[in-house]
């Protein structure tokens, strides 16, 4: 395994730091690192908690190849077989009983040239009891104009275990990402994913899907997107609840500033007492752009609890001129109001994570405002 | 310090206010009375500058300077500052975020929220899910942080118990400089709109005037405008500041 410090220049660094990806690796429990097609970093400093590229792991733990597309309740289309002829490697990231992580794990999928086409299977496990909070900074050198990522990710979250998934995105401007995942929750699991993605992104394609399969097992997925013009996303987000009371909320918030988005959002109530809420907003704020919200509800009972509300429009010209009247100049106006509608209040993430969130907003305030 | 002369304002084609004249000068304080409806906000609105109040005759002199097509913001940071009856609410802007873009002044935003009773609400969202009187003290606080040269307040003791009115009122006046004794000594002046009388036990205003159906109907000692008005009514007011 090479040292970060030699294959990437400054920039790059920056790139991933900008990620959440800590270089220095000291808040971190561990770290995961592949470039294109090779593992540059792969390391643990937590007893209990295990990284290891995917293609190790599956030699080292028999029960790993029969997990294969488990997740995906079996529901494997063209694509992900003919992806998972192409993939090179990826992540294997283990929590065994009991175990917590006290700082993040992180795992970055990293693309240092041009024209790569990056094929990955990242797995999951935290097993009963354990706590497993995971940092994911993926994105491209600087010096990378066009290419492919392709991740198919599965999770599976055992009895009354956690696993919480943060992925900030830093794509390059022609990258087209089409990432693959599902998750796997056993009774009084929690499974919680946030997506952010402030960038241009070319074209993404993502719906994760989640099945609470548990008695009392728990989804939530957050999802805050800025799209400058140029992007196109088309992202969405499900819950199955087939588990006896079990509980999902997704929550959506997108910008855009000339890009498209796709908000989708299905949840699907298949079991007695359980709970779900979508919530999608969108602010538009210029002329040109797209949101599109596609909240879905499916009850296959009556003794559900399903709602969603939706709303997409531009800023209130109140909210604005209310602004200005203290002094604040339009821009600043806009500024203040679009860092407050993407400052979701995510539940249940480790600080670090929560400033690592918040150091992203102000970024994107600094550079489109 | 503020000179309007003969305002003229449409709000969506209708006119509310038929030619306005007022003069306010530096260390004043006036009060406005009028009814539901007479044009008392959108007076304050149009000094202000928000889009909807348009200016069709007359100007507006600030400091001697013509702002009457000066954009909002510009206003604002020439000194001028307003309190709203009821402003909106910013989800994800928290109040403490907020005073830290408008702070103007050097003491420091906890120091502030203490005076009046706030700083439990300084995580909280801007003004969601705050009672009237919450609202009220929102708006002072950041006026306290803007520290502008001329404050303007919608009825800022609407709604809020006797309780509270007593801080509010302390606000008002140090807002207002009323605290520095001798008048020639204050540098600020204020616009008050007032239903219910209470702010004069807090600020001495040295003027009133009633504004009735868009006119500026008469000014006089506020005090003793007030008392006519309680007994007497607005019009009974008018017609007896006209005959006296």
């Amino acid at each position: 395994m090479n040292d970060i410090n030699n294959i990437f220049d400054d920039k790059d660094k920056e790139i991933l730091e900008s990620t959440g990806i800590d270089i220095k690796r000291e808040t971190r429990s561990g770290t995961f690192i592949q470039s294109n097609h090779s593992v540059v970093s792969c390391n643990i400093r937590q007893d209990g908690i295990e990284i290891l590229p995917t293609k190790e792991a599956l030699k080292k733990y028999s029960w790993l190849k029969d997990l294969m597309f488990k997740s995906f309740n079996n529901n494997v289309d063209d694509f992900l077989k003919n992806a998972e002829k192409k993939v090179s490697n990826g992540y294997f990231i283990y929590a065994k009983k009991g175990a917590k992580t006290k700082y993040p794990v992180q795992a970055c999928l990293y693309i240092s040239n041009d024209n790569v086409e990056q094929y990955v299977h990242n797995f999951i496990v935290a097993e009963e009891g354990a706590d497993l909070h995971i940092i994911s900074g993926c994105a491209t050198s600087h010096k990378v104009s066009s290419a492919l990522h392709v991740g198919i990710s599965e999770f599976f979250v055992g009895k009354n275990a956690k696993i919480s998934f943060t992925m900030i995105h830093k794509w390059g401007e022609n990258v087209t990402v089409t990432p693959k995942s599902a998750a796997l929750v056993e009774d009084n699991g929690v499974f919680i994913s946030n997506y952010i993605s402030f960038e241009k992104v070319k074209y993404l394609k993502m719906y994760p899907t989640v099945y609470l399969n548990g008695k009392g097992s728990i989804g939530r997925f957050n999802s805050i997107v800025f799209a400058p013009e140029g992007s196109h996303l088309d992202l969405g987000s499900r819950c199955v609840l087939n588990g006896v009371g079990s509980k999902a909320e997704i929550v959506s918030r997108t910008v855009s500033a000339g890009g498209e988005i796709i908000a989708r959002g299905h949840l699907v109530g298949a079991a007695k007492d359980i709970k779900a809420h979508l919530e999608c907003n969108g602010l538009l704020l210029k002329e040109k752009g797209l949101i599109h919200a596609i909240p879905e509800l499916e009850a296959h009972l009556s003794d559900v609890d399903m709602s969603h509300e939706a709303a997409v429009g531009k800023i209130a010209e109140e909210e604005i001129e209310y602004l200005m009247s203290r002094g604040l100049t339009e821009e600043e106006a806009t500024s203040a109001i679009v860092r407050g509608f993407l400052n979701v209040k995510i539940e249940g993430l480790p600080e670090r994570l929560e400033k690592q969130i918040e150091t992203s907003l102000n970024e994107l305030s600094d550079k489109f405002f | 310090m503020l000179i309007i002369e003969n305002l003229k304002v449409e709000v969506e084609k209708r006119e509310i206010l038929h030619g306005i004249n007022l003069r306010i000068a530096k260390g004043e304080t006036h009060v406005i009375f009028g009814k539901n409806g007479s044009g008392k906000s959108t007076l304050l609105m149009t000094i202000m500058g928000f889009s909807k109040y348009k200016v069709t005759s007359g100007k507006i002199f600030y400091k001697g300077k013509d702002i009457t097509n000066l954009p909002m913001y510009e206003r604002a940071k020439l000194g001028l500052g307003m309190a709203f009856q009821r402003p909106p609410s910013i989800k994800g802007l928290k109040t403490i975020d907020m005073l830290r873009l408008i702070k103007r002044v050097d003491e420091k935003t906890e120091e502030l929220a203490k005076r009046v009773d706030f700083e439990k609400f300084l995580y909280r969202d801007l003004n969601f899910g705050f009672s009237g009187g919450e609202l009220k003290r929102s708006e002072l606080l950041q006026l306290m942080a803007q520290n502008p040269d001329f404050i303007m307040l919608d009825e800022p003791e609407s709604g809020v118990d006797v309780e509270n009115i007593k801080i509010l009122g302390k606000v008002v006046r140090h807002l207002l400089d009323k605290n520095v004794r001798i008048k020639e000594g204050r540098k600020k002046s204020g616009l008050i709109i007032t239903h219910t009388g209470y702010i004069l036990d807090y600020v001495d205003a040295d003027r009133g005037h009633v504004i009735l159906d868009g006119y500026l109907m008469c000014s006089g000692n506020p005090r003793e405008m007030f008392r006519e008005i309680q007994e007497a009514g607005y019009e009974k007011c008018v017609s007896c500041m006209l005959a006296g």
